[in-house]
């Protein structure tokens, strides 16, 4: 019964979206604010990476929404994960001698990965949030790997508060100079150099060491609940 | 052909997005449920960046100067899913985290078992 009413409205639904959707043209963008974007973004933010600079430069302020959306995720996951009654603490077997040493060399790697993708988000495909996410990545190997070790809590809290404030006061400095939230205050530079772009490549290490510790918090509630 | 060659991307953001709706309102598994919210998740980002698409297009980004910047994509939906990724596995994560609660609650995951989860 409950399938059949579950097809009945996802067909009703299949038409009329591909009805609306024959109005929409495939490979065509249309919209003006992105030619904008595209033909003035380099002059205007100092940025070859256009994506980079929609994110942090033009719509830096909703970028800070973003940010605050996932940190209220990984807060009521670790609210939700906290109230349990009793914490069983298991045996854990340790890992063999080639899992081990085979985590402590790819460790390092993949934190300077990370961190290349985020210092460079300005000029090459990447940026705070697929670089948070990879160092993320790093501490789930270590988690999966080295089972014994664990992360400090006060470092990751540290990293993600600092992450946010600095965000927030680079915001707040923009107000101050310019008379407007998030302004680029800082020189532009000449573009495609690592120091362009002002303000933007130091929002995105910010949103870097905030993704990763918020990710990497995650991973650890969860990892502690199994 | 020529149907298929403008609306394939459409056709498969919107079939991934029907198939998580339907996983959602018809499975009774709590795990699988979440897994539907997944499939949803990837195709509303499919459509977004398929909208901004442009025939033979190329990224957003000028490596070297003097690049063609006619054929770059829109990069607005492009600015928008690569949050929205991040943001997807966070709220799944929470997602999960209810799930293990209500199992060490109810003692099982099938919603037809859980009283005020039923419909």
């Amino acid at each position: 019964m409950r399938r059949i009413v579950a097809i009945l409205l996802l067909t009703i639904l299949a038409v009329g979206i591909s009805l609306s959707l024959t109005k929409i043209p495939f490979g065509s963008s249309e919209t003006k604010i992105g030619r904008h974007y595209i033909d003035k973004g380099v002059e205007e933010t100092g940025a070859v990476n256009i994506v980079t600079s929609v994110v942090v430069n033009y719509r830096g302020f909703d970028t800070l929404g973003e940010v605050t959306v996932l940190f209220i995720a990984a807060i009521g996951l670790g609210v939700v994960l906290s109230t349990s009654r009793k914490k069983a603490t298991r045996e854990i077997t340790p890992a063999s001698l080639v899992l081990s040493t085979g985590c402590r060399v790819l460790f390092p790697l993949i934190l300077v990965f990370g961190s290349y993708i985020f210092i460079h988000g300005h000029l090459t495909p990447g940026g705070g949030f697929q670089g948070g996410a990879i160092i993320a990545s790093g501490f789930l190997l270590i988690y999966l790997g080295c089972r014994e070790r664990r992360i400090s809590r006060v470092a990751s809290n540290l990293a993600e508060s600092l992450g946010g404030l600095v965000f927030v006061i680079i915001g707040l400095l923009g107000l101050a100079f310019g008379g407007y939230f998030l302004l680029n205050f800082l020189p532009k530079g000449t573009a495609n150099t690592l120091f362009s772009a002002g303000i933007v490549p130091i929002i995105y290490v910010a949103i870097g060491f905030k993704v990763g510790s918020e990710l990497t918090g995650i991973i650890d509630n969860l990892i502690e609940e199994s | 052909m020529s149907f298929l060659d403008n609306y394939i991307y459409y056709i498969g953001a919107f079939g991934l997005i029907l198939i998580g709706i339907y996983i959602i309102l018809v499975k009774h598994n709590l795990i699988k449920v979440i897994i539907g919210l997944g499939i949803l998740d990837t195709g509303v980002n499919l459509f977004l960046i398929s909208i901004g698409y442009i025939t033979k297009g190329t990224a957003p980004i000028f490596s070297r100067p003097g690049i063609d910047s006619e054929h770059m994509v829109d990069p607005v939906p492009q600015a928008l899913v690569l949050t929205a990724i991040v943001i997807g596995v966070a709220v799944l994560a929470l997602a999960l985290s209810l799930a293990i609660r209500l199992y060490q609650h109810y003692d099982t995951l099938n919603l037809r078992k859980i009283r005020g989860q039923r419909w």
